[in-house]
Parts: C-alpha cells; sequence; structure tokens
C-alpha cells in the first residue's frame, strides 16, 4: 500500500478501491466509513480520523484500523505505527473508568507506589494489561498531574482526589463498583 | 595539499584534499567519492535520508558538527570526518547502539555480513558502557521467508523505507516510541500474516541480523543423509554469478563447475540447472503471448515468474489476475517434472523424491508452500535454499570452493540455452521471449540474438519491437512501486502495451535478497554482466534450439500449451484482495 501520509493518494490520478470494496460492510464500518468520509478521505487527515474513531469506540481496534488503511490507501503498518506513536491512543479496549495515578516526583516522594501497587491488586491488572477482566477499569500512570499540592494524586475518569492512602484508594474503587452495580 | 581537479571545477576539502562537486546528493557521496568510508547506518543509496543514526557525522569549519547524510554538497566547505570530537561521538553512539541489541554475535544468522559488527570493529570500539535496557522479546517465526529477531533491531529504518519506498508495500514500520519504539508489522502481528510479498529486500537491506531469510538448511541435510531419499538439486540462473563472492571471487564470476561439484560432494544424487525450466517456459509462455496478441485478449500479458510480484498482483491487482502469464515459474516447473518422471525412471515413490532448489531468491520459499503447487500433500519442490545458504553448507561441509574440480550438470535437465540463463537479468525474460517469438513471427532465423531494446539498469524501461510488421510492446520494470505505477495504469486502460515483466528485487534476480549481501550497487551490475556473459559463452542461445527441450515435447508433454503440458507447467492465481 502507498504509505505516504503527507500526500493524499486520492488525486485526479489516483485509482483508488470503492469504499464498499474496502471491507464488509457491517453496523461498525458504516461508522467508520461515516468518519472517513467526513475527513473527505484524506490520508492527511489520519490523526484527527484516529481520534474520531476513538471518541467512537474508546479505543482502536485492530479491524477498524484496518478499514481506516484501506481506505485511505495507507499501508496498515503505517496506520498502527501512528495509533502506537501517541500515547492518547489505546489499540487495546480501555475500561469504562479511568483510574490515573500520578507517579512524579512530588507523588512518588509521598509514597505514591504502594497506592498504585492495591489498586492494580484490587484490580488483577498490571502495566501491561492496565485493563480490568470486566472492561470496568483502566489503570495508568502519567508523570505528573499538576496537582503537586495534592500530592498523592489518583484521578477518577477527570476527577482528583488528593491525599491518597492505599487503603482510601481501594475504596475509591469499591464506591464505583457498588455504583456499577445499582446501575 | 594535494589538488586533483582543475581550478574552473567548484570543489570543497575533505581531509585536506579537494574534490569536485559532480551533483553529489550529500556531502556522504562526495566523502565516500573521494574513497573514505565513513561508518552509516541510516543511509542507503537507494533510498530516501533518515538521518537518525548519527553516525555520519562529520565537522565542518565555522559550522560544527553536522550529518554528512543530510548536508549538501557546498563549494568551499572544509570537511573533517575524523576529529577526536567525531571519533569520541561515534563510539559513543556506537556503544549506545549495541546497549539495544542482544550481540549474540556467534550465533546469528547475518553474522558475516553485519554491518552493526563492521562498524565497531572499524571503530575499534573495545566496550559497551551502557547497560542493556530491553527484556529479551520473542522471535517473529509466522513468515516462511524471513525471520524477525527483534532484539537486534537497531531501529536504522532501513527495511522500513525499502518496503515502503522501492516496494510500495508498506508491510512493516516503526511503531510505539521511546523505550518502545520497534519495527513491526501491522497491529503487532507476525510478518507472514500480513501484506508483506516475501521479497526479502527488508533483510538485504537491514544493518544487523533483525531481519534474515528464513533458512532451510537443516532438512536439507537429513534428506542428504537418508538413504531412502534421493535428492535433486536445481540451480537458479543467478545464482552462478554470486556465490563465488561468498568464497572471495569477483562478482559476477560464474563459477557453475565448482558449483556443481560442491552440490554432488554434498551429496545430492542429480544436479539440474533451473534455466533448462526457463527455457520450457519460454516455449510455455511466448506461445500463449502469441496466442493472447492474435486474438487481442488479455493483453498486456505480465509475467509470473517472480513470486513477489505473484504475491502482490493477487493482493493489489486481483482484477488483473487473468492478464498474468499461467506458466509456472522455473523453480516449479523443474520440480513438477521431476516429481512426474523420476519415480517412473527410478522406479522409486514419489514421496522418496527431494527436490531442492537453490535459489537467489527468499519468495520462492513462500512459493514452494503454495498448495496449488503440490499434489496429495506433496509440493512439487521440497525446499528452497537461498545462494547464501548454500554458501553456508559448502563451508560447513569444510569443502574449499575455489580448489574443486569443475563438474557438468546431469542431463537431460541440466542442458539449457543463454536464453534459460537470461532469466537472472531484468529484461531476462522479455529478451528470451523474443529469441522465440521473432522467429515464430517472421519464420526466418535471427541474424543477432540479442535485443539490447530490454537491457538496462532502469527500473521502468519501455521498447517496441518490429518484427515483419508486427509491432510488439514491451515494458520491463523491477521494484514492485514501478510495478503498481504500470499496473494502474493498465487497470485504467492506459497502456497500449502487449508485455510487461515485472521482478520485485533490483536489478531481477541477481538482486534478490538470498544472495550474498551487498549495499553496493557496482556489485549488482558485475552481476549482471555475468549473466550475459554466460549467454555469450554458451553455444545455443534460443530456447527453441534446446534440443532437451524438444525432447521432452515429443516424448512426455505432447503439444505446446497442450493438455499435459497444462497440467505439469501452468497454474492458477488465488485473489488476495486485501480487505
Ligand atoms: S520481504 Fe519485502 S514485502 Fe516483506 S516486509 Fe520485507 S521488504 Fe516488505
Ligand atoms: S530490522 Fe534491521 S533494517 Fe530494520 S530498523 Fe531494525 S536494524 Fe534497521
Ligand atoms: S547516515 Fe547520516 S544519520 Fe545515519
Amino acid at each position: 500500500m502507498i504509505s505516504d501520509l503527507n500526500q493524499d493518494s486520492h488525486g485526479p490520478d489516483a485509482v483508488t478501491p470503492p469504499l464498499a470494496a474496502a471491507g464488509p460492510s457491517t453496523e461498525c464500518n458504516a461508522i467508520v466509513a461515516r468518519i472517513v468520509e467526513r475527513h473527505g478521505r484524506r490520508a492527511s487527515r489520519l490523526v484527527p480520523i484516529l481520534q474520531d474513531v476513538q471518541a467512537e469506540y474508546r479505543y482502536l481496534p485492530a479491524d477498524v484500523l484496518s478499514y481506516v488503511a484501506r481506505a485511505l490507501n495507507v499501508a496498515p503498518a503505517r496506520v498502527f505505527g501512528v495509533a502506537t506513536f501517541y500515547a492518547h491512543f489505546a489499540i487495546k479496549p480501555k475500561g469504562r473508568h479511568l483510574v490515573r495515578l500520578c507517579d512524579g516526583t512530588a507523588c512518588h516522594v509521598k509514597d505514591s507506589v504502594p497506592i498504585l501497587d492495591a489498586i492494580r491488586k484490587k484490580l488483577g491488572v498490571d502495566a501491561k494489561n492496565p485493563t480490568s477482566r470486566d472492561l470496568l477499569f483502566t489503570v495508568e500512570t502519567v508523570a505528573c498531574l499538576g496537582a503537586c499540592g495534592l500530592a498523592p494524586v489518583v484521578v477518577v475518569d477527570d476527577q482528583v482526589y488528593g491525599g491518597m492512602t492505599p487503603d482510601k484508594g481501594v475504596a475509591l474503587i469499591d464506591a464505583i463498583v457498588a455504583k456499577e452495580a445499582a446501575a | 595539499m594535494t589538488t586533483l581537479v582543475s581550478p574552473a571545477t567548484k570543489t570543497l576539502n575533505i581531509d585536506g584534499l579537494d574534490v569536485a562537486i559532480n551533483g553529489e546528493r550529500n556531502l556522504l557521496e562526495l566523502i565516500r567519492k573521494a574513497d573514505i568510508e565513513l561508518p552509516t547506518f541510516c543511509y542507503h543509496s537507494d533510498l530516501s535520508v533518515y538521518g537518525a543514526c548519527r553516525l555520519c557525522l562529520v565537522d565542518i569549519e565555522g559550522r560544527g558538527i553536522q550529518g554528512a547524510c543530510s548536508t549538501p554538497p557546498e563549494p568551499g566547505l572544509k570537511v573533517r570526518t575524523h576529529t577526536e570530537e567525531i571519533r569520541e561521538i561515534r563510539k559513543i553512539t556506537l556503544e549506545l547502539l549495541l546497549a539495544n541489541h542482544d550481540q549474540q554475535c556467534p550465533t546469528c544468522l547475518k553474522s558475516a555480513a553485519c554491518q552493526l559488527k563492521a562498524v565497531a570493529r572499524q571503530l575499534g570500539v573495545g566496550q559497551v558502557r551502557f547497560k542493556r535496557v530491553h527484556e529479551p522479546r520473542p522471535l517473529d517465526l509466522s513468515s516462511v521467508a524471513l525471520i524477525r529477531d527483534p532484539n537486534k533491531c537497531i531501529l536504522c529504518g532501513d527495511c522500513v523505507r525499502f518496503c515502503a519506498e522501492v516496494q510500495s508495500v508498506g508491510a512493516i514500520d516503526f511503531a510505539y516510541r521511546g523505550h518502545d519504539a520497534a519495527v513491526l508489522p501491522a497491529f503487532g502481528d507476525g510478518i507472514g500474516a500480513g501484506e508483506c510479498v516475501n521479497c526479502g529486500q527488508c533483510a538485504a537491506v537491514c544493518t544487523t541480523g533483525a531481519l534474515t531469510p528464513r533458512p532451510e538448511i537443516e532438512p536439507v541435510w537429513q534428506a542428504l543423509n537418508d538413504p531412502t531419499k534421493f535428492v535433486v538439486a536445481q540451480v537458479a540462473p543467478a545464482v552462478r554469478v554470486a556465490i563465488g563472492e561468498e568464497f572471495g571471487l569477483e562478482p559476477g564470476t560464474a563459477t557453475s563447475g565448482q558449483m556443481v561439484a560442491a552440490l554432488k560432494r554434498l551429496g545430492f544424487d542429480r544436479v539440474y540447472d533451473t534455466s533448462f525450466a526457463a527455457d520450457l517456459t519460454v516455449i510455455e509462455e511466448a506461445n500463449e503471448f502469441l496466442k493472447r496478441k492474435a486474438r487481442g485478449e488479455k493483453l498486456p500479458q505480465f509475467t509470473s515468474c517472480c513470486p513477489g510480484w505473484v504475491k502482490f498482483a493477487e493482493q493489489y491487482f486481483p482484477d488483473l489476475l487473468p492478464n498474468l502469464s499461467t506458466c509456472k515459474s522455473p523453480q516449479q516447473m523443474l520440480g513438477a517434472l521431476c516429481k512426474e518422471f523420476l519415480p517412473g525412471e527410478l522406479g522409486r515413490e514419489r514421496r522418496d523424491i527431494v527436490v531442492v532448489a537453490i535459489m537467489p531468491c527468499t519468495a520462492k520459499k513462500f512459493e514452494a508452500k503454495r498448495p496449488e503447487l503440490a499434489r496429495d500433500g506433496s509440493p512439487d519442490v521440497d525446499h528452497v535454499l537461498t545462494t547464501q545458504e548454500l554458501a553456508r553448507m559448502i563451508e560447513e561441509a569444510g569443502l574449499r570452493y575455489r580448489k574443486l574440480a569443475p563438474e557438468s550438470y546431469d542431463m537431460p535437465m541440466g542442458f539449457k540455452t543463454g536464453a534459460g540463463v537470461l532469466f537472472g537479468n531484468s529484461g531476462g525474460v522479455s529478451e528470451a521471449v523474443l529469441r522465440y517469438a521473432a522467429e515464430k513471427i517472421s519464420g526466418e532465423k535471427l541474424r543477432s540474438p540479442d535485443f539490447h531494446a530490454v537491457r538496462g539498469e532502469d527500473g521502468m524501461r519501455l521498447a517496441t519491437i518490429v518484427i515483419d510488421g508486427t509491432v510488439l510492446k514491451l515494458a520491463v520494470v523491477h521494484g514492485l512501486k514501478n510495478a503498481r505505477a504500470l499496473a494502474d495504469k493498465v487497470r485504467k486502460g492506459k497502456t497500449d502495451l502487449d508485455l510487461i515483466e515485472v521482478m520485485a528485487c533490483p536489478g531481477g534476480c541477481i538482486g534478490g535478497a538470498g544472495q550474498p549481501v551487498s549495499r553496493d550497487r557496482s556489485v549488482r551490475q558485475l552481476r549482471t554482466r555475468g549473466i550475459y556473459d554466460v549467454d555469450k559463452n554458451l553455444d545455443l542461445h534460443k530456447s527453441q534450439e534446446n534440443h532437451f527441450v524438444t525432447e521432452i515435447y515429443s516424448r512426455h508433454l505432447g503439444e505446446i500449451g497442450g493438455k499435459k503440458a497444462h497440467q505439469l507447467l501452468h497454474t492458477h492465481y488465488v485473489n488476495r484482495a486485501v480487505s
């Protein structure tokens, strides 16, 4: 496949398979097809396209990436490369709730590691597989959240919790699980 | 100060020597022209400039230290290539690269041809002061043609750029970043799972052993040491002009005699020449072509002997598959003939005949494993060894290659004309077909067999040949990006071509990824010349003059393009449209 992201391959001379030919027309492909069309099927718009796809699915599934590659006439390996380059993009499914722990200097000094360990243990996740099996939680570490005054900090779905301890962290998780169960 | 040039020429100064600027694209080319072997990893003359390895650093007076590969030559520059500071930076750079590499050199397949090792030695790096930062990662054994060992990758990106820029496949690319950065196939799958067409050129340019042709030496040794097996070798044209390089001979030196002798000493029961089957291919393919031409259908006809191109066409141009010649490649024709006729001749079972093809090519490994090229689960070609692998076996057996007394191929399938040998060069299939078609069309003998119009180095060549009022328009391409461009035009009905020869590798099979590793274009040129010389030195130059081929038709195959010929010598293709 043509791999030049800086050059849209849809000039007047380009031969492009009809979009339908780019994959079976499942419902999921219809959604992605709309996104790709909205960006004019331009390879140079790959990053915004991936952003929209991720907004839709919360991650970038492999079959969707390969559909996007085909539709834009870009090599799948290149699309995968871009998808893995930006930390913002996830190629594995993320949980419904994103738990982020600060491992910046301030939090580290204030013992953020035991909190991380406790939460991970509770959810049965680790650095390699950060998402719980029930797809409820994804646990990530970040370098600094800019809330050093509140160290150590845990952020759950954009809500910041300061002065954390391992027990308090686990309690946070328990509260969400209870809420999910009630819903 | 030494001056080698007239005052009118524009020059710059490299280590005290004035060097003329002559259209070089960058300082690095100029430095190498001045016979200074500046070490590099991420520079390859056939590819775009990447500028990442930082090994090509030079000191430019008034500007400081800069990368030579990404600096345009300007008159008056004063360049120094080995100041104390540069020596030190280079060594540190190399140590850093080595810290990212598993350093398992003695057991590496690339060991003898590794650029990383060579540069470490060139720079006299005696230690690595940095700790390894990567956990060992598993080998990628998903491909029948290649092995990917991520533990040896130094991220120079040469493979990525070759695959995208020359082949327009893009099967591998950079993924992740920082500490996790890696060269990977899409979605972290194995390289055998995706769009890779097995051309192996990524392995040919790889600066380390991170990408290597997948060896099949072990099963071949086993067959040779098994008294119940009858082991047949067939050797492709391009091998004979390159294998000598592994034993210190000049590229392009034809060593068929020593090669056959070596194969016999290794224990092969028969040694046949794939060129014999190439002669057969010419007869079948030229007749197929003339028939299509007369009927004006399925034109242009594409050649089908390059398995890299065939898979490429199956993936990206399934609508053009009817235009491919249905002829099997010479490797597969010879395999089919061996498996068909040897059991009868020898009074043995098909399963006792083992056909080993010695090829300049990694894609041939994939081709041999195509299910449509087997009968009852037994493949027509059992194993494919690259030129490199045969050299390794010869080395392991301790044979002194250059001292072997020459021996000859076995008859009848060791007999060939120059036309069959030309298959090793880009343009060779076209020329061989022309030598046949011209006599067939005109009914007269050719005065000279040579068609210089289809020879040359360019990746896309057009030629128009007029024979007795019949106009034949040909295109010869190598490199799959060129093939893509042309096939795109064919798809849109924008060509009036009759015949298109496609080879995936630069220069054709002589530049195959199974050949001895070289990064030097002149090596390819010498091998090309070697093939034309072999043709010159043979008595016969036209496939129709191969009396053993004539005989095989009269005794076994019947009519050209007939039923038996179709059964043994033709194939069909698989729609692998990427979806
Ligand atoms: S073998 Fe050829 S097609 Fe496959 S990854 Fe290497 S360069 Fe690309
Ligand atoms: S696989 Fe080889 S050529 Fe490719 S980036 Fe790694 S070291 Fe360089
Ligand atoms: S060769 Fe110049 S930076 Fe790699």
